[in-house]
């Protein structure tokens, strides 16, 4: 290397559109998923708080919901089928256009070409139409609450019969459902043109020097979790071609015969509503860890920048992540555990299942042990750091319960699931994004996000989420059911009453708290205090360039590599870190 | 730190030989680069479709045996006609490649549009062989195995739409004589892809042959 290899650098787009609407910049790209996702995360968290409303307050009169929903609410109440359509949405709004958009879609995009030295992905038109694609699917999705009979009834995992036989089974099993699955098709695909981006940029656009070995474990997590999509959507698309059928052209691949629905016998059968669930849950297991596998990346990435020392175990967590993909795609029959399925079948997802606790342990301990003996800056970034690592040890220990058949048959049904899924896929993955936008948006805009603001914003929040989540698993524990709209005809539930109010208080409380990140986003954005290049003195590749970062990311030279991620406090070193552009 | 393009980025001794696969020991952002991202986009694509058939296959044969409602759907003859077809455009794709290889252009374009012409006649006689089974009284609903038939064989086809236009982008580049040595890869993607078509239709000929 004698000289630099100096390309011609691209030159920006100029008019606003190609620019900021339909542009092919993964970092524009990036950050029009962010924001997709913060819509959404703010209409599915909306959606929680008044099924929250509903179940504490089943009789109130809200002329708000009648003018929202004429036919759902009449007379301002809420009707049963209504609280499981708000259900079925927050479900999917926040499953789909959240934990799988913002955490891969909006930071990966943004992120990984910089942290591996590219300029850009590697098909730049993909990924703006993988955006749109998605965008669309949206917009798809909210309309199946303006259609007669308003939304699907048949939650996020939509089984047959009920998500298969029509307007006969409810009110939003017309249309409503019908364009639940479209969207979900139209995801579908976007999902894998963004895995296809994410999966070419990683094997063939690194830098110089910059081995699978040297790669940040952010992008390791983000090609993994590409991988996991390509496979999983692939079937989920599948199932959800099937479904239409059987719904729109009368085949019966999930309808058996003899069907009995509102008086009426439908012509369905020899279909079965178990095939659908294990298609289902073959994309629907690997989803879980679509949404969280970035988490653990940031987790990783900003444990190790904050407590100044290399992360602990570099190989063991890349191992890790690989076989926590691999192992999540032979474990979906624990989702099954009361279909009926041969006992035998069970115990063999069971060890799968346990086994995954393995290397999710390996990560755990590796956490700790990079903080162990730290010089650990407590900033934003870093508490949601260290919140993700709680959330993700409390919501996988109850893990570890369900996955044994004889307890989940208890389990299964009860609100213990609920609190066990919302603490490690929901909140986990959530704090995991909170992180990343605390740690990148000096690079994003050049500008600090307020600490004080963020602080307040972390611990509140910290707090209210443990305080609805936890309380979900006594409930289960009490036997309380989960998808009913309405626990006050009860006997047994009224010694139970008091801890959903307290919870429906803690949703409130928490919903209301998030308009301070939301404040201190948009405020910083404009107002935040000036940020150096690289104001963490982190490792990585993206804090060698400017902030914003040019169009073209490295203004045509091409980064070369000579560091491992992760160099901190390395003894006889000049500073406490070593870039990865450093010279060896 | 600065100043951000600072030469230490760019500088440096060679990096030590690393066990590696793609990129990160190339010169990213060339040509090079652009040619394996392109193989290796495509072959992620054809994961994802694999996936797909796999998963209709397995409701197959899922569907298959838990019911007593299971009829074969009779293959219409014209299939083994199409199978010839599709065959023979997968034989002229390559038969082009290799012309081109030799800097024969005027064979290229001829096989390449042959090729063309034989994936529209394979399109053509799907829906031939669709309108015969309609005729004989099987349709999408009908049972099982038809419902099968007619969702395989029509994903199959959208998939082929999708090859068609990639056959016909090259195939008005070189009639637009604008087929440079940048083209190469397009050429290679989309042959590779419609040998893909090729041997997913042969796999689905099997599975409706020995299975219905």
């Amino acid at each position: 290397m004698s000289s630099p290899v100096v390309h011609p650098a691209h030159h920006a787009p100029t008019g606003f559109i190609r620019r900021y609407i339909f542009s092919l910049d993964h970092k524009v790209i990036g950050i029009q998923y962010y924001f997709l996702a913060v819509f959404s995360v703010f209409l599915g968290m909306a959606l929680s708080v008044l099924m929250r409303f509903h179940m504490v307050y089943p009789d109130a009169k809200v002329s708000l919901f009648e003018k929202l929903w004429p036919t759902g609410a009449p007379g301002g109440i809420m009707t049963p089928e209504l609280y499981l359509s708000l259900m079925t949405m927050h479900g999917t709004i926040m499953v789909f256009f959240v934990l799988t958009t913002a955490p891969q879609s909006g930071f990966g995009n943004y992120f990984l070409p910089i942290q591996i030295g590219a300029e850009d992905m590697a098909f730049p038109v993909l990924n703006m139409l993988s955006f749109w694609t998605t965008f669309l699917a949206l917009i798809v999705m909210v309309a199946a609450f303006f259609v007669p009979g308003g939304a699907p009834l048949a939650g996020w995992t939509a089984y047959p019969p009920l998500s298969a036989v029509g307007p006969l089974s409810g009110p939003g099993e017309g249309l409503g459902q019908t364009l639940w699955i479209i969207s979900i098709a139209i995801f579908c695909g976007a999902s894998l043109m963004g895995a296809i981006n994410f999966i070419a940029t990683t094997i063939d656009l690194r830098a110089r020097g910059l081995s699978m070995m040297r790669m940040p474990l952010t992008c390791w997590s983000w090609f993994v979790t590409a991988i996991l999509g390509l496979l999983g959507f692939a079937v989920l698309l599948a199932a959800g071609v099937l479904l239409l059928l059987d719904r729109l052209a009368g085949t019966s691949f999930f309808l058996p015969a003899g069907l009995l629905v509102s008086d009426q016998i439908l012509n369905h059968k020899g279909g079965s509503p178990l095939l659908w669930q294990h298609l289902f849950w073959f994309f629907g297991h690997p989803e879980v860890y679509i949404a969280i596998l970035p988490g653990m990346g940031v987790a990783s990435q900003l444990l190790a920048t904050f407590s100044r020392k290399p992360i602990f175990g570099y190989r063991a967590m890349v191992y890790a992540i690989l076989s926590i993909g691999f192992l999540g795609f032979f474990v979906w029959g624990h989702h099954m555990f009361m279909s009926g399925m041969n006992p035998y079948s069970a115990f063999a997802f069971s060890i799968l299942t346990m086994s995954i606790g393995v290397p999710s342990a390996i990560k755990t301990f590796n956490w700790i042990g990079t903080l162990w003996g730290g010089r650990i800056q407590f900033t934003t970034a870093m508490l949601f750091a260290l919140g993700f690592v709680s959330l993700f040890v409390t919501g996988g220990i109850s893990g570890i319960f369900l996955g044994q058949p004889a307890l989940d048959l208890y389990f299964h049904d009860t609100y213990f699931v609920v609190g066990h899924f919302h603490m490690i896929m929901g909140v986990a993955a959530i704090f995991g994004m909170f992180a990343g936008t605390f740690y990148w948006f000096p690079k994003v805009t050049g500008k600090f996000m307020n600490e004080t603001l963020g602080k307040i914003h972390f611990y509140l929040t910290f707090i209210g989420v443990y305080c609805i989540f936890t309380p979900m698993h006594f409930l289960g524990i009490a036997g309380n059911p989960r998808r009913y709209a309405d626990f006050t005809n009860f006997d047994f539930m009224g010694k139970l009453m008091p801890v959903h109010t307290f919870m429906t208080h803690s949703a409130i409380f928490t919903m209301v708290v998030q308009f301070i990140f939301l404040f201190n986003l948009f405020w910083s954005i404009k107002k935040g205090k000036p940020a150096p290049i690289n104001p963490w003195n982190a490792t990585t590749l993206e804090w060698t360039i400017p902030s914003p970062p040019p169009f073209d990311n490295f203004a045509g030279k091409h980064p070369v590599v000579n560091h491992g991620p992760y160099e901190y406090s390395v003894p006889g070193a000049a500073k406490d870190y070593i870039m990865q552009s450093d010279p060896a | 730190m600065a100043s951000s393009l600072t030469t230490d980025i760019v500088h440096g001794p060679p990096p030590p030989p690393t066990r590696n696969f793609g990129g990160g020991d190339g010169e990213p952002g060339g040509r090079g680069a652009h040619r394996r991202a392109s193989m290796t986009g495509l072959l992620v694509l054809l994961a994802a479709s694999v996936m797909l058939f796999a998963a209709f296959t397995s409701a197959f044969f899922v569907r298959r045996g838990m019911s007593n409602d299971w009829v074969d759907t009779p293959l219409p003859n014209i299939l083994w006609i199409n199978t010839a077809v599709l065959l023979a455009s997968s034989l002229a794709i390559e038969l082009a490649r290799r012309a081109l290889r030799s800097g024969k252009r005027t064979a290229f374009d001829r096989y390449w549009t042959g090729a063309t012409i034989l994936g529209v006649i394979f399109l053509g006689g799907q829906y031939l062989a669709w309108r015969q089974l309609n005729a004989a009284g099987f349709y999408l609903a009908t049972n099982p195995s038809s419902s099968f038939f007619f969702l395989l064989t029509c994903t199959h086809a959208v998939h082929l739409l999708g090859g068609i236009s990639a056959l016909g982008y090259i195939e008005v580049q070189a009639l637009l004589l604008r087929l440079g040595p940048g083209k190469r890869t397009a050429i290679d993607v989309s042959g590779y892809f419609w040998h893909f078509l090729d041997a997913i239709w042969i796999y689905l000929m099997a599975l409706f042959f020995f299975w219905g």
